[in-house]
């Protein structure tokens, strides 16, 4: 296997990573605010701040490391997609930091218990920054990005009229509130908090159908974008039906109330397949046709000390993070215990 | 100001970005050192006014760790956004180093939450003290990693440049460059400084407004005497920082001392002002001073900014920000020094003297004052070149020609982060009594004195 491979392996792996986490986080402070200006359940709230608190700087980290790594592995990313998203690119930066920093002010900063114009900031980003990530898998789809005498352009008619990157936007959109609340299903009910598992559960269906539908429309404005992908995807449908009968098997068990560890799973599963698939066939293209996997970095030193510091960065990764798990997610007394404390 | 090319915007962007974000990431890496130590004495001494200083620190830190985390999130993703060609070029290069900086913030990242959330879960309480040590390492082995990186940028190493691309790369090498140890150890004694002299200066306050309590006084002679030691390895890595410069990039040195000619014997010239002829008026010349301080002798040989082309020297406004961040590191180390004498000869009087309450105010925001300085002089100083002797500043910048409005949209970005996180601050602690805090903890006011 190729250097370029291996790398854009571990990127795509800690993307997912992202996308997962990311999602329910994103959608967490999107129903926060809505339970609250609806006046509908306070309950929910509790148990999104339970989760949110410890967890919510190593979000921040994932989407780092991808983007450290990708410029590490393919350097020549930095010079097209670098030059072409300064301004997309900035506006994320702008939102990522008033979420980061707003969501810090109201959990540990303020003096009542929530600060709507925080919770509003807060929820607003949660929207607005997974639309503009996602727009970047339409760029990489080619024809957007245009070497011109010597300088990177962003097309942005071509963009903008462009079906594809609304159908990515609105598939990032309803997965995000679809993810985040088959998350929360499962932790409220962990929780044992049958008033929040049911408001939390109605939304998890609701967006399930949503979802479905955007998938579809999705995989199939890729093949008007780019046929060559598109014949790609079809090359290894299996892990796209794997990804149905994934949903499928999510949404039956939230909706029969069982195995709600199993539904979420299933759910990262779902996402999985879709995610791997979606990218295998992408491959050996990192921009369609400008960079590819076989221009990654020239020197295989470098790369061994990459995948060398990527694994040593694993192993105490990995041990860090399940000690995490344990400490606030899956462990009983924390989850239902007494009121938050916080230092 | 929009109408100014893409390279002096980029210029100007980065430069503000990283003005913001090193005073956040300073304090990110010298507060837990100083939480580990409160609750370290806390436990060592069953003194609860140590912990509770801890909780408090703790509390306000990870406000402003907010502002860093998010601030060093937009200087990672403007390295590409701004740079797009230097990071083609030189990514070959320095990837090792973004990538594991990245993994010592995961690190940071978990175990500081953890920390956050565990005050009163486990039984012995070392567990979680123990809990901070990966924070502190975490965010200094960040420190480590990106500082090593821009040693890189001043003093590069292991690779050749072929065909424009950096090839057959040593990754450890060019980690390990002749700038890494004193750049590295010099910023992280400054964050240590900067901190300590922070939670001084708090303490100093408010025995000001009139508060007695032990626990004001107790914090105070923990964080002056800290900042006493971090001030002093500041200022001795910091001569050795001069003679590396004089060994490995004398222009940047030349610049700073207005040195011109090459000869032993040189002295230093300290403040003044340059006329058109190059005549230096005003100025504090001491003999031999540069020489002392670029060899530790008289005689050693120091290189004048003759020997460089005339394209290739770094801009001679250096020479101010070097001289006020030395005098501003003199004044860093003297503070405290009073400080600790008045302790320790006290005399009859009872309390500290006004003066000198103010002057440990002081000491953070000089700190801070420094560390900008002494950036700005190490950046400023570099120029023409982005990688000294490989690569100009001109042609690494993007060709964009939105960069002045994104400059807009940072400027008010960070003007609202950082009015709001001082907000947040101020109200956090007035919120908070420690006398109401010690009653609701069940501290009796006294303490352990």
């Amino acid at each position: 296997m190729s250097y370029g491979i291996i790398g854009i392996t571990v990127l795509w792996t800690f993307l997912f990573g992202y996308l997962i986490v990311a999602s329910v986080d994103f959608g967490a402070g999107f129903f926060s605010y809505y339970s609250k200006i609806t006046g509908h359940n306070n309950k929910v709230h509790t148990i999104i701040q339970r989760y949110l608190s410890p967890v919510w700087e190593v979000t921040n980290v994932f989407l780092i490391f991808f983007v450290v790594g990708l410029i590490g592995f393919f350097p020549d990313s930095a010079y097209y997609y670098g030059t072409a998203l300064l301004v997309p690119g900035s506006l994320v930066t702008v939102l990522l930091a008033l979420r980061g920093a707003y969501y810090a002010y109201n959990t540990y900063g303020s003096s009542k218990e929530d600060n709507i114009t925080y919770m509003a900031i807060y929820g607003a980003t949660g929207l607005l920054i997974p639309a503009a990530l996602s727009t970047i898998l339409a760029i990489s789809e080619g024809g957007i990005i245009r070497e011109e005498n010597g300088k990177v352009v962003l097309d942005w008619a071509r963009f903008l009229t462009n079906p594809y990157t609304w159908s990515v936007i609105i598939l990032a959109l309803v997965s995000v509130l679809y993810i985040s609340a088959m998350f929360l299903a499962f932790y409220a009910h962990k929780a044992g908090d049958e008033g929040a598992f049911s408001v939390l559960r109605t939304y998890a269906l609701s967006w399930s159908g949503p979802t479905i539908l955007a998938c579809l429309f999705a995989f199939f404005q890729i093949n008007r974008q780019n046929p060559a992908h598109f014949s790609n995807m079809l090359d290894m449908a299996w892990m796209f039906i794997a990804s149905l009968i994934c949903f499928l098997l999510a949404v039956y068990f939230i909706w029969k109330k069982k195995n709600l560890g199993w539904s979420f799973l299933l759910v990262i599963l779902q996402f999985g397949f879709a995610w791997y698939g979606y990218g295998r066939s992408h491959l050996p293209y990192i921009l369609y046709d400008q960079i590819s996997t076989a221009d990654s970095i020239t020197n295989d030193v470098m790369a061994g000390a990459l995948i060398a510091a990527f694994l040593a960065g694993l192993l105490v990764l990995i041990p860090s993070l399940i000690l995490m798990m344990r400490l606030f997610l899956f462990d009983a007394k924390y989850v239902s215990g007494s009121p938050l404390k916080k230092g | 100001m929009l109408s100014m090319d893409p390279v002096t915007l980029s210029r100007i962007l980065t430069g503000l970005t990283l003005f913001v974000h090193i005073i956040f990431a300073s304090i990110g890496v010298g507060i837990p050192l100083m939480i580990a130590l409160a609750e370290w004495r806390g436990i060592r001494t069953k003194d609860p006014h140590y912990t509770l200083l801890a909780r408090r620190w703790a509390r306000g830190f990870v406000i402003s760790v907010a502002v860093g985390v998010v601030t060093g999130t937009a200087i990672g993703l403007q390295l590409s956004l701004l740079w797009p060609t230097f990071m083609r070029v030189a990514g070959h290069a320095i990837a090792l180093p973004l990538f594991m900086e990245t993994f010592a913030f995961f690190i940071e990242a978990i175990f500081l939450g953890m920390y956050l959330y565990t005050w009163d879960r486990f039984k012995k309480p070392m567990l979680h003290l123990l809990l901070l040590i990966p924070v502190a390492i975490g965010s200094s082995a960040s420190a480590f990693f990106i500082t090593s990186l821009n040693a890189f940028m001043n003093s590069p190493q292991g690779f050749t440049l072929r065909n424009g691309v950096f090839t057959d790369v040593q990754p450890l090498a060019a980690m390990f460059n002749p700038a890494t140890p004193t750049k590295v150890s010099h910023v992280l004694a400054s964050s240590y400084t900067l901190s300590a002299g922070l939670l001084a200066g708090i303490a100093a306050y408010s025995m000001l407004r009139g508060r007695k309590e032990v626990y004001f006084k107790k914090a105070l002679n923990l964080t002056v005497m800290a900042s006493f030691i971090f001030a002093a390895s500041t200022a001795i890595i910091g001569d050795f920082s001069g003679k590396f410069l004089a060994h490995y990039q004398p222009e940047k040195l030349a610049a700073a001392e207005w040195h011109f000619e090459t000869m032993t014997q040189a002295p230093l010239i300290f403040g003044g002002v340059r006329d058109e002829n190059g005549n230096v008026h005003y100025a504090l010349k001491i003999p031999y001073a540069l020489s002392i301080l670029a060899g530790n002798s008289p005689n050693t040989k120091v290189i004048g900014l003759e020997e460089f082309p005339e394209d290739e020297r770094p801009p001679l406004l250096i020479h101010y920000m070097f001289d006020l961040k030395v005098t501003i590191g003199v004044v860093l180390l003297a503070i405290p020094f009073l400080f600790l004498l008045r302790r320790r000869f006290r005399g009859k009087s009872k309390g500290y003297p006004r003066w000198l309450l103010l002057g440990v105010m002081a000491l953070g925001p000089l700190a801070m004052a420094a560390i900008e300085l002494g950036w700005m002089f190490a950046e400023i100083g570099r120029q023409p070149w982005i990688v000294r002797g490989y690569m100009k500043v001109s042609e690494a910048a993007t060709t964009s020609n939105s960069v002045g409005y994104m400059l807009i949209l940072f400027v008010l970005l960070y003007i609202v982060l950082c009015a709001s996180c001082i907000a947040v601050l101020v109200k956090l602690f007035r919120g908070k009594d420690v006398n109401d805090e010690m009653k609701q903890l069940g501290i009796p006011e006294g303490g352990r004195s």
